[in-house]
């Protein structure tokens, strides 16, 4: 069910201006990536690139390839909607339907991609993908209620479980903890190194200590300057990233030395 | 400003007071009391008009049957029996409005708010801005005019082809007849309902359409799941907004209707209905003494008319008001 994503020589622009300059990474199947760097560096518009979410905004544009178990996301006839079906994605701030209960929000997608689903069937799908969320225990009384109803870090894992039940290939997390206290910080993590047995996980995060802690890759993002492009600095296991990294700005950045 | 005991004051003279009162005292008590007043003014205005209106209305109310038909144009056994034909007849032109209104205001807003290039949106906003500046006077000569004659051909078809349907049967020409009326009605009330629609659709949070489109939603099932339903109840309010003018609308109705005085549903025949304020406007020039009460007496009823379909239109918005994404 996972995969593995080969990006080359990718740019992305919005407009004219050059957002994103020159990344090339391998993101492996069954691992949780972390994305790292300061502010602006173009690491949550790189992340965006995998599901083709930043195409929401007019103008942007990608040049380069990333290239999904053989598919490039970005050859000339791959519908959007279709990577993200297969790429799932977590949201800065927990964004559940208000208008739906907890239920259907878990079903949102899946009623998406195929329209009728047995009432059992749906039934289970929501208990799987909550279970997985680690949020059934939690809600299983109150499906109907609405998921606006929930506390923050509840809400986020309901999210989660809304994007894992139509069994994406890979999982995107955008900074999917800077709105949750640190209780809801830890069950999501502890989620994390959970989920990561059956998807591909590639997480945002200005919390080097989470990228410490859950990942087992980490890519270093960099920016020049306001108004340069961001770029990738490096990228390695995060044990080594973290005690001995290549570069001296990863190093400078990590140790909090700037950024 | 505050009032400090001198030992006080002593006391704090020498540093700065924890907390200082703000300068802005004064003014935000006098804006308060302004807005306040303001509030009220609303509350006074209803009170004043319902109180007139009963009051008026009183003579006839009370009035026996035999003195109602000693005017000229009353034709019923007692004044609900008036009455009921002119609510009926209102309440079908101001729905048959809604029906073509909405539809197509909801559409317009879609396409300005989530498909439309930017500069087209703008245009075309503004050009729905600009319907709603035409007085109704030039829409009753533009139904009476141009639209009736240009509705004759479809009537003959509709009335022939779905004549069975008792709702299009009986076409008679000229096209004066209710549904005619209910379109101009319609196009009155379209750009209200555009108007608000387009801003309550352009407030959908983004963090809910990126969701949608997260899940593998397109343009048109992120609208289904993220924009409708946030925006339900302001559609509501809109509607009723449409609705209220198109209860009230008389010059329009006037101009086109050939008035009838039945419970007919009969849409494209003439001289079956009319609504009370087209019929107020028709008959208040020479009406004097109990014909005006009675007159009243029927404006009182669609006040009342008015006021359900406004609460009953909350009620639908706080029934599900948990569900709303207010929260």
């Amino acid at each position: 069910m996972s995969k593995r994503i080969e990006v080359n020589d990718l740019f992305v622009y919005y407009g004219d201006f050059l957002a994103v300059e020159d990344v090339s990474m391998t993101i492996e199947a069954r691992s949780v990536t972390a994305l790292i760097g300061p502010s602006g560096c173009g690491k949550s518009t790189f992340l965006r690139t995998l599901n083709r979410m930043h195409e929401v905004i007019p103008g942007a544009r990608v040049e380069g390839k990333a290239v999904m178990d053989g598919q490039n996301l970005y050859a000339d006839d791959v519908d959007p909607v279709e990577v993200r079906r297969q790429v799932g994605m977590v949201f800065q701030r927990p964004n559940p339907f208000p208008t739906m209960s907890i239920a259907e929000n878990v079903l949102a997608g899946v009623k998406l991609n195929n329209k009728r689903i047995s009432k059992s069937d749906a039934n289970d799908l929501v208990e799987s993908s909550l279970q997985a969320a680690n949020l059934w225990n939690e809600v299983k009384d109150r499906l109907g209620r609405p998921g606006s109803s929930l506390s923050g870090g509840q809400q986020q894992r309901l999210c989660i479980a809304r994007a894992i039940a139509v069994r994406p290939d890979v999982l995107l997390m955008d900074e999917p903890c800077s709105a949750l206290d640190p209780i809801s910080t830890l069950a999501i993590e502890d989620l994390m190194s959970e989920l990561k047995n059956d998807y591909t996980i590639v997480v945002v995060t200005h919390n080097m200590q989470q990228a410490a802690r859950v990942s087992d890759r980490t890519a270093f993002f960099n920016i020049a300057g306001t108004g340069k492009p961001g770029k990738l600095i490096e990228m390695d296991d995060t044990s080594t990233m973290f005690s001995s990294p290549s570069q001296k700005a990863t190093e400078d950045y990590i140790s909090g030395r700037f950024g | 400003m505050a009032v400090l005991s001198p030992a006080k004051t002593k006391q704090n003279s020498e540093d700065e007071p924890a907390v200082k009162r703000s300068k802005g005292g004064l003014v935000g008590r006098l804006f308060h009391g302004l807005s306040a007043a303001a509030g009220l003014t609303i509350l006074l205005t209803l009170a004043a008009v319902a109180g007139f209106l009963v009051l008026r209305a009183w003579p006839a109310l009370t009035a026996s049957p035999a003195e109602l038909q000693e005017i000229s144009w009353f034709r019923a056994d007692s004044l609900l029996a008036y009455v009921g034909p002119l609510i009926f007849g209102t309440l079908l032109a101001s729905v048959i409005a809604l029906l073509v209104a909405v539809p197509l205001s909801v559409g317009i807003a879609l396409f300005i708010s989530h498909y439309a290039p930017r500069r087209l949106a703008q245009g075309l906003g503004y050009i729905i801005d600009l319907l709603a500046a035409i007085p109704s006077v030039v829409y009753g000569l533009w139904g009476a005019l141009w639209l009736a004659p240009a509705l004759n051909p479809i009537f003959e078809w509709m009335t022939s082809a779905l004549g069975f349907i008792p709702l299009f049967a009986g076409y008679q020409p000229p096209a004066k007849n209710i549904l005619t009326a209910s379109i101009v009605l319609g196009v009155m009330i379209l750009p209200i309902i555009t108007a608000v629609a387009r801003e309550v659709f352009l407030q959908t949070p983004r963090l809910h359409e990126e969701a949608a489109l997260a899940l593998g939603a397109t343009r048109w099932e992120m609208v289904r799941m993220a924009v409708l339903p946030f925006g339900r109840s302001g559609l509501i309010s809109a509607s009723m907004l449409g609705l209220g003018r198109a209860l009230g609308e008389t010059m329009a109705v006037l101009m086109i209707l050939s008035p009838g005085f039945l419970y007919s549903f009969f849409l494209l025949k003439p001289g079956q209905h009319q609504s009370i304020a087209a019929n107020i406007a028709a008959k208040f020039p020479e009406a004097s003494g109990l014909s005006v009460s009675a007159l009243i007496a029927t404006g009182l009823a669609l006040f009342v008319i008015t006021l359900a379909v406004n609460m009953f239109a909350r009620w639908i918005i706080s029934r599900r008001s948990e569900f709303s994404g207010a929260n």
